[in-house]
């Protein structure tokens, strides 16, 4: 029995097909059929009204810390995967950086067990670059590769051996993973809690300068030159590292690059005039306003493949604490949206760009499927507002954790439905502000 | 109330008229230090409770007796270690020792923000002593008026500070009370010890010592650490004291006749200041000290006296007469 | 009162202090505290009288009870604290207090708590140009210029000719009903 569900009025937005227009799109058996200007609905077939929202394809983040297993006073898989629903996010691939870590098949099969069980967005896990995630030595790719990994990564520390990254980079060919990278020298980080520059001054914080991140994003750029392998570097923050990518990218090397909301719209500046907001510290740190528009440009010129939120769930525990102790990162699948859409506003990015950059850009800088509404590609969609203003009510964020620097803020831009696989997993009812 | 302050944490905040208050207020109690009976009741029944997170005598003592000259009731509270790694976060610690209703809470701290923290959790006010790389409000304001008794109107001075900059509370705050008081701030160090960004908050930049002192009417010599490990920011105090230590010839070649100097202590013999200058004619050290507990004194009684009350403006006819 | 009864009253009180001085056998050991604004130029004046009656001049202080008052709870920290300048010694002086309106009575305890704060004087006088009654401690004046009955609300100003006025002059300002 063909399971049928159209969904009709939208403004269809799939720029891995081109398509920017209203569309109805029909989803058979947990699969795109069709995406039309008029189709016929049948008398049996359900459907969802999308009238003066955005279609567009299901995002994928391509970095989220889930927490699970280790750490589920923070996060979950389940409470993760909610969230991501709740911000249009269909797929996420979660960080290794859990307790124990995943450098083996089992961490992965828990991870993809809970995210089964759990039946909302896609998890796809990212193992471990070296084993313990230590810097000392490789893991085993092809054991994480069979059990279901998409990517390597040492995330939250740096790989600071040049040579085991050499080696990583090598070895990983064989499975084609990507590398995705925690880009920071630790030396020049020191005991850097914020941006080097006259905010950390003013607030009396060791900063972290800026060419912490490029000295390493160019080191492996290099060591990609030598490999041959595919690096994927996250979380850029900094013109250094966009002015690396982009000419990497010039020379025909194999290096994609992510960038999270707050880096395209928070600085160093936020930071001192949040009064020592814990909030707002994160790693790679706020920047400059100079390397905010760095970013802003690199992802509107495609220099910066896809938009990531690294999500990083953390405890009053953890966050409620003197800043130079607090632990670094915010939340940010549910606001992500309306985040980045309000660049879209201001004029730095296109809207074709922004969804281009949650959908076909993550897709294709991890080789995921997804990221389209072709026809036979899972029926993973979003259904977006970009009027809709609502406030971010502590009380009602899905994830488990509420550190986030919108606490409390009115946003413009929401996701009101999403579907994994044809089946609706989240839906906005009016009349929650 | 310090003007519209209920604490006393950065002096980036303060307003020039918030900082005169303090430093106007201070020449009376300076006063007060100089009788037969250093005793006056305004503080009588007031507890201030020193929470001090890094080991430090002077200023703390120059707290308690402060506290105790204006009456107050003075409690100290040490922790040699973070609280962190006691288990006890920063925040319990300051709630629990409100439960205990303190007037005031004098905090000293590694982490810069700290104060801030508990001052926006506790209901009482909160003094900084200290914290981190961020400021020391009290030691910038003595610094002002030991330097204004001295030079007088400090509008159009020009004061040098020189050495570790970019991790000096003392730094920052006197640059901030200085600049708003309009005087002219020269910075000087080794660029390793010069922070970035620092020209945007109105001081001028110098690696040079002769330079930055030449014309200065006062100079603020700041005490080095050469025990940074992982980062060394000098190859050692030997060149240190060579290029940027004040001796007696420096002092004598370099100086204007009436320039002045300060240090907020504890000095490093030999290193940043020769014994015989740091002892000299020019100097303002001691000073300082005494004028410290003057200033803080002043703080405590501006922020414990009274309730939630608005300082001043209070109609003495009918009260007192 | 105006500039002449003033005078008079100045005049007057100077003379009193005098006597009771030699009487005591404490000319020699006179001194004059004048307290906060109000009492000072009253004890500049008083300290003239007493030059030209006794022929010496005795030493002038001048004492400020902002750090002395007992209302700082409710009122809060005194924003401006004038200067106390007690530069002789206190001890075995007939200290004279100076103050221009006595009415509660708690500035002259804040000024006796300050004075024994420097030491122990042999005897200490209060002196007022007016007593306006509504005493709310045991406090009495030794030396009065003028007594004035007035109603609890009203505000009583001397206004001297050293402070700005255009002459010295008692004001009685009647308080509006709120």
């Amino acid at each position: 029995m063909a399971e049928l569900l159209f969904i009709e009025g939208g403004r269809v937005i799939d720029p891995a097909s081109g398509t920017d227009g209203v569309r109805t799109v029909v989803i058979r058996d947990g699969k795109i059929a069709e995406v039309a200007e008029r189709i016929e609905r049948p008398r049996d077939a359900r459907a969802l009204d999308a009238r003066g929202k955005w279609v567009t394809p299901g995002f994928i983040d391509l970095h989220v810390h889930l927490r699970e297993p280790g750490q589920e006073y923070k996060e979950t898989v389940e409470t993760g995967v909610r969230a991501a629903v709740a911000g249009g996010f269909t797929a996420v691939c979660a960080m290794p950086n859990t307790r124990p870590v995943n450098d083996n098949a089992s961490v992965t099969e828990l991870v993809l067990a809970r995210a089964a069980a759990a039946g909302l967005a896609r998890v796809y896990p990212v193992g471990c670059i070296s084993k313990g995630s230590d810097g000392q030595d490789l893991a085993e790719y092809g054991e994480l590769r069979a059990a279901g990994c998409v990517a390597l990564s040492d995330d939250g520390r740096p790989v600071m051996s040049a040579a085991l990254m050499r080696r990583a980079l090598e070895y990983a060919k064989v499975f084609g993973l990507p590398l995705t990278v925690h880009e920071e020298d630790l030396q020049l980080v020191g005991k850097g809690v914020m941006h080097e520059g006259a905010a950390s001054t003013r607030l009396g914080l060791k900063g972290i300068p800026g060419a912490a991140e490029e000295v390493m994003v160019l080191r492996d750029v290099a060591l990609v030159e030598l490999t041959g392998g595919r690096l994927h570097v996250a979380h850029v923050s900094t013109r250094g590292a966009v002015r690396a990518v982009r000419e990497a990218k010039a020379r025909g090397l194999a290096v994609t690059a992510e960038v999270t909301p707050h880096h395209l719209v928070l600085t160093d500046e936020d930071v001192a005039a949040s009064s020592y907001s814990t909030d707002l510290k994160m790693n790679p740190p706020l920047r400059s306003a100079e390397d905010v528009a760095a970013c802003l440009a690199g992802l509107a010129d495609g220099t910066l493949d896809a938009i990531a939120t690294d999500h990083a769930p953390h405890s009053a525990v953890e966050k409620d604490v003197e800043f130079d102790a607090a632990a670094n990162g915010i939340i940010g699948l549910e606001t992500a949206f309306p985040v980045c859409l309000a660049l879209v506003r201001q004029g730095g990015l296109t809207e074709r760009r922004l969804v281009e950059a949650l959908t076909s850009g993550p897709a294709c800088a991890f080789g995921l499927p997804g990221g389209t509404l072709a026809r036979g590609a899972p029926a993973d969609v979003a259904v977006l507002d970009p009027a809709a203003a609502w406030t971010v009510d502590p009380a009602r964020i899905r994830s488990r954790s509420r550190n986030t620097p919108w606490k409390g803020r009115r946003l413009t831009g929401r996701c009101v439905m999403t579907l994994v696989g044809g089946r609706l997993v989240h839906e906005e009812v009016e009349g929650e502000r | 109330m310090i003007g519209r302050h209920k604490h006393c944490l950065a002096l980036q905040d303060f307003s020039r008229e918030e900082i005169l208050e303090v430093i106007d207020l201070a020449v009376s109690m300076k006063e007060v230090l100089r009788r037969p009976i250093k005793k006056v009741p305004s503080l009588r029944g007031k507890t201030v409770v020193n929470l001090f997170f890094e080991a430090s005598t002077r200023t703390r003592s120059s707290f308690e007796i402060a506290a105790k000259v204006l009456s107050a009731d003075a409690l100290n509270w040490t922790s040699s270690s973070s609280s962190v790694t006691k288990g006890e976060t920063l925040v319990d610690t300051a709630r629990n020792l409100e439960a205990m209703r303190p007037d005031v809470l004098v905090i000293r701290h590694a982490a810069g923000g700290a104060p801030r923290l508990v001052a926006d959790h506790v209901g009482c006010a909160v003094v900084s002593a200290g914290d981190g790389a961020h400021e020391h409000p009290s030691q910038g304001l003595l610094d002002c008026f030991t330097l204004r008794e001295r030079l007088g109107d400090l509008a159009g001075k020009t004061v040098a500070i020189v050495g570790d900059i970019s991790h000096s509370r003392v730094a920052r705050s006197d640059l901030f009370a200085l600049t708003k008081l309009g005087a002219t701030v020269r910075l000087c160090g080794p660029p390793t010890m010069i922070p970035a960004g620092i020209e945007s908050l109105g001081a001028t930049v110098h690696h040079e010592l002769r330079e930055a002192v030449a014309g200065a009417d006062a100079v603020v010599m700041l005490r080095i650490q050469h025990e940074r490990i992982g980062d060394p920011l000098i190859p050692g105090t030997r060149e240190y004291s060579k290029l940027w230590g004040l001796n007696a010839r420096k002092a004598e070649e370099w100086l204007t006749p009436h320039c002045v100097i300060l240090h907020p202590g504890p000095i490093n013999r030999g290193v940043e200041l020769a014994p015989e200058v740091a002892d000299g004619p020019r100097s303002l050290i001691l000073d300082q000290v005494q004028n410290g507990v003057a200033v803080r004194m002043a703080i405590l009684y501006l922020l414990a006296g009274g309730s939630s009350a608005e300082a001043g403006g209070a109609s003495e006819a009918k009260a007192h007469g | 009162m105006d500039a002449l009864e003033i005078d008079r009253a100045v005049h007057r009180l100077g003379r009193e202090i005098a006597e009771r001085a030699r009487a005591a056998g404490a000319a020699g050991q006179l001194a004059i505290v004048g307290i906060r604004r109000g009492g000072i130029f009253l004890a500049q004046r008083l300290r003239a009288e007493l030059k030209g009656a006794l022929g010496v001049e005795p030493p002038l202080g001048t004492l400020d009870i902002a750090l002395y008052r007992d209302d700082v709870a409710e009122q809060g920290a005194a924003p401006v604290i004038g200067p106390t300048d007690i530069s002789f010694p206190v001890g075995g002086k007939t200290l004279v207090l100076v103050d221009d309106v006595l009415y509660t009575g708690r500035t002259v305890r804040a000024a006796l708590d300050e004075i024994v704060d420097f030491g122990r004087p042999r005897r200490v006088w209060l002196a007022v140009l007016v007593d306006r009654g509504g005493r709310e401690l045991p406090i009495a004046a030794d030396f009065t210029g003028a007594r004035l009955d007035v109603a609890e609300g009203d505000d009583v100003q001397v206004r001297l000719r050293e402070a700005g006025a255009a002459e010295d002059q008692v004001v009685v300002k009647a308080r509006r009903a709120p």
